[in-house]
C-alpha cells in the first residue's frame, strides 16, 4: 500500500512538471507561428473587409497587444482553471471537443491495440517456436514489412480490397448516412470500425512479432528449457508452461508504450476512413488555424501517452513477481 | 577469442576462405544492390525526364498494361512517370532533412555529454519532453507554427527526428568518456581535442552512419504522411503524399492501381533503407562483421 501511495505521488509530480514544459512549449511554438491569429479568426473573405479599428479592438480583446509573458500568465491562468478555450472550428469548448472526439476514437484505438496485440503475440510466438524455419522466415519478413508500409497506404489498400472490389465494409465514417452516433447499434458500430481498427493494429504488429520472437528464442535457449527437454517436454510444451508467461510482460509493456505511436496513426487513418475521431480533428484544427483545439490535442496526447507509460511501468511491479518481491522488501 | 576455439572442429572457418558463401560478401552485396535501388529511384526523373507527365486526355483511367506499367491517371498521365517523379522528390526531402537532423543531434548529443551539469539536464529534459508527445502530433504542432507549406513541412521533419540518434549519441560519448583508455590518455596528457579526434570519433562515426541511415525512412514516411494529410507539401508539388491522397478520390471509381502501385514502390524504398542501415550496421560492428 505504501508503495501505491508513493509509486502515485511521484507519478503524479512527473506530470506536473511534464504538463508544464508541454505548456511552454506549445506556447512558444504558437507564438512564434507566422499565421495571424485574428486572420485565421475572421476568415478568408472576411479579412479583406475589415477595418483597422475592428482588427484592434479583436486584439484588445483578446490581450494580443499585450507582451508576450503578460500573455502566457494569463493563458497559464485559465488553463489551471480547466479552460481550454472555444474551437473555431466546431464552434464548442475544446474540452467538449476532445470529450466527444476521444470516445469515438477510444473505440477504434483499443480495438486496434487488442489486434494487434493478438496478433503480434501469435505471429511473434509462432516465428519464435519454429525460429530458423521457413515459417519463421516467412513471418519475419511480413513483420518487417509491416513495420515499414505506411499507415495511410494500407488503409488504401484494404479500402480497395474490402470495400471497392468485396464490398462488404463500408467505404467511411463511423455510421451509416443519416444516423447519429449516438443512436448507432453495436453491430453497426463495429462494421464500420473493422477496417480503420484493422489498419491502425499495422502499427504494432510488426515491432511486436519481432519482439517476442526474439524473446521467445531466448527463452528456448535458456538452460531451463534445455533441462526440460531434457526431462522429456516437447517443444510445444515448453513454449506453453514457460514461454508464454514470460513473454506475456515484455509484450504487454511493449503494447503499452506502443500507444504513442497508436495515437499518432489514428491521425492518419481517421484521415483515410473519414472516422470523426480525435486524429481527424487535430487534421481540421492545424487546417483550419485553430489554436486552441490544437494545443488541448497537444495536451491531451501528453497525458495520454505519460498514461501508456505508466500503465506499462505499473503492470511490471504489479504482474511480475520479481519486480514486486523486490519492492516489497525495499 | 579465435585462438581458444580448436581449428578443425568449427566448419565455419573452412568456409571463411569462399567470398561469396559467407556473411560479410553477403552484406556487401546487399549493401550494393540497396545502393543501386535507391540511385534509380533518386536519380531515375533525370533519366526519364518530363516524358509521360503531359496530360492526354484520349487515354484516362487506363490500368496497367506494357505502354503504362502503372496504369493512368483522371488526366491521362502515365502513373509510373508521376510516382518515379514523385517519390524522386520525396527521398531528396527526406535525404535532406535526416542529413541536418542527424547532425543536430550530433552536435547536441557531444555537447551535452561533454559539457556536463545544467546543460546536460536541461537537454536531456528537453528530449523527455519532445518524445512524451505522439511523433506525428508533435510533427502536426512545428509544421503548424512554423507556417505550413514547404518551410513547415522542412522545419517539422528536421526539429523532430534528432532526439532518439541524440540520446544514443549523449549515451556513447559519456560511456567513451568514462573509459580506461580515454582517462589513461588524458593523464597521459594529451588535449581533449586529441582524444576527441582519435578516441571518440572513430567510435562515433559508425553510430551516426548508421543513426543517419536509418532515419532515411522515417524522414521520408513521414514526410509523405503529413502531405498525405494536407499539411506538408502544396497539391501543386506532386510529391508521393499527394499523389496518394489524390488517388483517395477515384477509389470509389475502382480505379485501384491509382493508390497501391505508387504505394509499394514507396514501400520498397522506405525497406531498402532500412535493409541497407541495417547491413551497414552489421558490417561495421566488430562482433557481426565477420563470419
Amino acid at each position: 500500500m505504501n508503495f501505491l501511495i508513493r509509486f502515485t505521488v511521484s507519478k503524479l509530480l512527473h506530470l506536473m512538471l511534464l504538463l508544464a514544459a508541454v505548456a511552454v512549449l506549445t506556447f512558444l511554438l504558437v507564438s512564434v507561428s507566422p499565421i495571424d491569429p485574428i486572420d485565421a479568426y475572421v476568415g478568408a473573405a472576411r479579412r479583406v473587409t475589415m477595418t483597422d479599428e475592428q482588427r484592434a479592438l479583436i486584439a484588445q480583446r483578446w490581450g494580443l497587444d499585450q507582451p508576450l509573458i503578460t500573455r502566457f500568465i494569463r493563458w497559464l491562468g485559465q488553463l489551471l482553471q480547466g479552460n481550454l478555450g472555444e474551437s473555431m472550428t466546431y464552434h464548442q469548448s475544446v474540452a467538449a471537443v476532445i470529450a466527444t472526439r476521444f470516445q469515438a476514437s477510444l473505440w477504434l484505438m483499443a480495438l486496434a491495440w487488442l489486434f494487434s496485440g493478438v496478433f503480434g503475440s501469435t505471429l511473434g510466438i509462432l516465428a519464435g517456436a519454429t525460429a530458423g524455419s521457413w515459417c519463421d522466415r516467412l513471418i519475419r519478413l511480413y513483420a518487417y514489412t509491416l513495420s515499414s508500409a505506411p499507415v495511410f497506404w494500407i488503409a488504401l489498400l484494404l479500402l480497395v480490397i474490402f470495400s471497392v472490389n468485396w464490398q462488404i465494409t463500408p467505404i467511411c465514417c463511423a455510421t451509416p448516412p443519416g444516423v447519429l452516433l449516438q443512436d448507432v447499434t453495436l453491430w453497426q458500430r463495429l462494421h464500420h470500425l473493422i477496417l480503420p481498427a484493422l489498419t491502425l493494429s499495422v502499427i504494432g504488429i510488426g515491432s511486436l512479432a519481432l519482439h517476442t520472437r526474439e524473446k521467445l528464442v531466448e527463452i528456448l535457449q535458456s538452460n531451463y528449457a534445455l533441462f526440460a527437454r531434457a526431462q522429456g517436454e516437447t517443444t510445444t510444451g515448453i513454449v506453453l508452461h514457460h514461454g508464454l508467461r514470460n513473454v506475456a510482460l515484455p509484450a504487454l509493456t511493449l503494447q503499452f508504450v506502443g500507444l504513442s505511436e497508436l495515437f499518432g496513426g489514428s491521425v492518419l487513418t481517421e484521415k483515410v476512413f473519414g472516422y470523426p475521431g480525435l486524429g481527424d480533428a487535430t487534421v481540421q484544427a492545424a487546417i483550419r488555424s485553430d489554436v486552441p483545439l490544437l494545443v488541448g490535442i497537444v495536451f491531451f496526447s501528453a497525458i495520454f501517452v505519460f498514461a501508456g507509460n505508466t500503465l506499462a511501468d505499473l503492470s511490471y511491479r504489479l504482474i511480475d513477481p520479481r519486480i514486486r518481491i523486490g519492492g516489497i522488501e525495499r | 577469442m579465435k585462438l581458444s576455439m580448436p581449428a578443425i572442429a568449427n566448419p565455419r572457418s573452412r568456409l571463411q576462405g569462399f567470398s561469396l558463401n559467407n556473411r560479410r560478401s553477403r552484406t556487401l552485396l546487399l549493401i550494393a544492390l540497396c545502393l543501386v535501388v535507391l540511385g534509380v529511384l533518386l536519380l531515375g526523373t533525370y533519366l526519364i525526364g518530363q516524358a509521360g507527365l503531359d496530360i492526354a486526355l484520349s487515354s484516362r483511367n487506363q490500368p496497367p498494361s506494357f505502354a503504362h506499367p502503372f496504369g493512368t491517371d483522371w488526366l491521362g498521365r502515365d502513373m509510373f512517370s508521376r510516382t518515379l517523379h514523385g517519390l524522386s522528390l520525396s527521398l531528396w526531402i527526406g535525404l535532406l532533412t535526416a542529413s541536418v537532423s542527424a547532425v543536430i543531434a550530433l552536435a547536441i548529443g557531444t555537447l551535452s555529454a561533454t559539457l556536463g551539469g545544467k546543460v546536460d539536464a536541461a537537454i536531456t529534459w528537453l528530449i523527455d519532453v519532445a518524445l512524451s508527445l505522439p511523433h506525428l502530433v508533435l510533427i502536426i504542432l512545428v509544421a503548424f507554427a512554423a507556417g505550413g507549406g514547404v518551410r513547415g513541412l522542412l522545419l517539422a521533419i528536421i526539429i523532430t527526428h534528432w532526439m532518439s540518434l541524440a540520446r544514443l549519441l549523449r549515451a556513447e560519448v559519456l560511456q567513451l568518456k568514462s573509459s580506461d583508455y580515454v582517462q589513461l590518455s588524458s593523464k597521459l596528457g594529451r588535449s581533449p581535442l586529441w582524444i576527441a579526434r582519435h578516441h571518440l570519433l572513430p567510435h562515433l562515426l559508425p553510430q551516426f552512419l548508421v543513426g543517419l541511415i536509418l532515419l532515411f525512412p522515417h524522414a521520408i514516411l513521414h514526410e509523405a504522411g503529413l502531405t498525405f494529410l494536407g499539411l506538408g507539401l502544396p497539391p501543386e508539388i506532386p510529391a508521393i503524399g499527394i499523389i496518394l491522397s489524390e488517388s483517395m478520390r477515384y477509389l470509389s471509381a475502382g480505379y485501384w492501381w491509382l493508390a497501391v502501385l505508387p504505394g509499394v514502390v514507396l514501400l520498397m524504398a522506405v525497406q531498402a533503407f532500412d535493409i541497407l542501415g541495417q547491413s551497414v550496421r552489421a558490417l561495421l560492428d566488430p562482433k557481426t562483421s565477420q563470419g
